[in-house]
């Protein structure tokens, strides 16, 4: 086939049926520029994954390299699962999970919905919350420890303006009743922007003819905010909690900073909790079991909520 | 929109919606803002009661910040030629000397490098990735995908023990290259999602008429893809900036001196009794300021980029 019958047929094929015309081949091509990526993630994630999975049936200790490993088959596992501690962990995550998902929902959406109102120099002001979830969340979170100190710091400070209470009263991050909630607040403080912004995304996709339309059949406002508004933000709202989720399930930086876990265990989260087995205890092998229990939760949890999602999508 | 319609917000709604956003966002900068004002203030003003809203700047913090400095008897003091530099005179006011530099210009340099080298792997592997999954049949190209994105998933606590293990036999931790490989791999579920919807949004006629004027497929990509996607590399490039800036969990398992980056060293900025906090704050302040910066610049593309491109708006 001549040179320009080919450039005829190329014009008027699809993309993918496009033929080489000079120099390395299509499928070549394909292959150099997908293969160094593979290859990254391969030798930084699942390499290291499959170390993790062989370690966790050990009882290696990585402080002593030198030590003899020996099998001992499904021992940690049955350890971390009925270890008592592992549940209070599991339990001040899904306290720390509930809650800020929750609180970022509601805030959330709620600023959504208000900028959506399109006052003057919203945009402006929509940059501005945008902020915080911009910033290291370990920096932020140090200084918090400031923000929350009795008597001295501006929250303390701030609480008990707004509440009479005494500043030198309470403790956000050295009382066991209050640190769970002291996490929540600066997490809140700097994720609801993310669901706002998503949320934005959901209530500007909402064409106003069909409230116009709404309209037209007399339906009232609070009608049409339950039965258009909440169904058609559903999918965006879904995937914010979605990302927020797994990304809660995996918080480190900023709890560490805030509270290191304390006061007692109080909000030692797992990877908390993870960190102080393999880096501190240096139990590298019960620990490589403790995370092959988080990545199988984090993706059964993740796979069946993203079923659930497409449902709500296809809806 | 134009003229009037009956779904258009009334005037006094608009305003009361107006008024609520603003009360939050002047609730939600409070914390950023005293982050640095704290940074000018001195240390027995950072930690008055009540806390103070007016209170005289000083660079006090700053100094600190750079410097390391030693306590000298005021025999000492007295002895000493007058200060040659105002940062001197600052010192002195507390019996002290300049000893030498902090390490603080050394962790924010670690974080520029790592941040700029990780930053341009990933950018580079992550374009021409997206480009292939975008233009090519590549076999089980879902799957590839699906894998690229779930390597986000893993806590990276978890990930950290066989890297730990990993780089200790490669001689890798606490160095610039081994903290550039990791950052370039977490990155890369990123970039190459965020780039394959840029690079999708280039219409495919470009490129064939191209082909057809006789460019190789490379030349192709070199010439007129990739300023097409300019702009899409470029926010791509500042997300994976921004977040290889702020990791804190690799950086402060496998760092520890001659590689470690900022946030991990900014909690560590302690003073007489505990942390000083206006070295702390002019510190965080320094380290936060080029976010804001990137975050401003980026804000058309924020959401694509923090939802891996799944919303585009």
């Amino acid at each position: 086939m001549s040179e320009t019958a080919m450039a005829r047929a190329a014009r008027a094929t699809p993309p993918s049926a496009a033929r080489r015309i000079r120099g390395l081949s299509d499928r070549a091509i394909a292959w150099i520029f997908v293969a160094p990526t593979i290859f990254l993630l391969l030798a930084v994630n699942i390499f290291p994954l499959i170390w993790t999975v062989r370690l966790s049936f050990t009882n290696f200790r990585a402080n002593r390299p030198n030590a003899e490993v020996s099998w001992i088959g499904l021992r940690n596992y049955t350890r971390i699962l009925t270890d008592d501690d592992i549940w209070l962990t599991m339990q001040a995550t899904a306290h720390f999970l509930f809650w800020t998902i929750a609180l970022q929902v509601l805030i959330g959406f709620a600023l959504a919905w208000l900028i959506n109102r399109k006052f003057r120099h919203s945009d402006m002001w929509t940059t501005i919350i945008v902020l915080p979830m911009m910033l290291s969340p370990a920096v932020v979170g140090n200084f918090w420890t400031f923000l929350y100190q009795p008597q001295i710091g501006l929250f303390n400070y701030a609480i008990a303006f707004l509440t009479g209470a005494d500043p030198t009263s309470f403790s956000m991050i050295g009382e066991v009743a209050l640190a769970p909630w002291a996490i929540v607040i600066v997490d809140t403080w700097m994720w609801t922007p993310f669901v706002m912004l998503i949320c934005l995304a959901g209530l500007r996709s909402i064409p106003d003819t069909i409230y116009e339309a709404a309209e037209c059949d007399r339906a009232s406002k609070w009608r049409q905010f339950w039965t258009l508004t909440v169904p058609m933000v559903l999918p965006f709202l879904m995937l914010a909690v979605l990302f927020r989720g797994i990304e809660n399930f995996k918080m480190f930086d900023l709890v560490v900073q805030l509270t290191g876990g304390g006061p007692g265990n109080t909000t030692t989260l797992t990877s908390i909790d993870l960190k102080r087995e393999a880096f501190e205890k240096w139990r590298t092998g019960y620990a490589s079991a403790y995370a092959v229990i988080l990545f199988v939760t984090v993706f059964g949890l993740a796979s069946i909520y993203v079923k659930a999602l497409n449902k709500v999508k296809e809806r | 929109m134009s003229g009037y319609s009956i779904t258009e917000p009334s005037r006094g709604q608009k305003r009361l919606a107006g008024a609520l956003v603003i009360l939050y966002a002047v609730i939600t900068l409070l914390p950023l803002l005293w982050i640095v004002a704290t940074g000018f203030k001195s240390p027995s003003d950072a930690i008055s009661y009540p806390p103070k809203l007016v209170f005289e700047p000083t660079m006090e913090g700053y100094v600190n910040l750079f410097t390391t400095r030693t306590r000298v008897t005021p025999e000492t003091l007295a002895e000493l030629p007058p200060p040659d530099t105002w940062y001197d005179a600052i010192v002195r006011k507390y019996d002290m000397v300049i000893a030498g530099p902090s390490r603080y210009g050394e962790r924010f340099l670690n974080s520029v490098i790592i941040g700029f080298g990780s930053t341009f792997l990933s950018v580079f592997l992550g374009t021409i990735a997206a480009y292939a999954f975008s233009r090519f049949k590549v076999p089980l190209k879902d799957d590839l995908l699906f894998f690229i994105l779930s390597t986000r998933m893993m806590p990276p606590i978890a990930v950290a023990i066989p890297i730990f293990l990993m780089y200790r036999e490669l001689g890798l931790n606490d160095t610039h290259l081994g903290m550039i490989f990791l950052y370039t791999a977490v990155n890369l579920s990123l970039s190459v999602w965020l780039l394959k919807g840029f690079i999708d949004e280039i219409p495919i006629e470009y490129e064939e008429a191209a082909l057809i004027d006789g460019y190789t497929r490379f030349q192709a990509f070199r010439k007129v893809v990739l300023p097409q996607a300019a702009t899409g590399i470029a926010s791509t490039a500042i997300f994976c900036l921004i977040f290889a800036w702020n990791e804190y969990a690799f950086a402060v398992l496998l760092t520890s001196g001659t590689a470690q980056t900022a946030p991990p060293f900014i909690p560590t900025i302690i003073g007489i009794g505990g942390q000083d906090w206006p070295a702390v704050a002019a510190g965080a302040t320094l380290f936060l300021a080029p976010v804001l910066v990137f975050t401003i610049l980026l804000r058309k593309h924020l959401l694509r980029g923090i939802t891996f491109g799944a919303v585009r708006k």
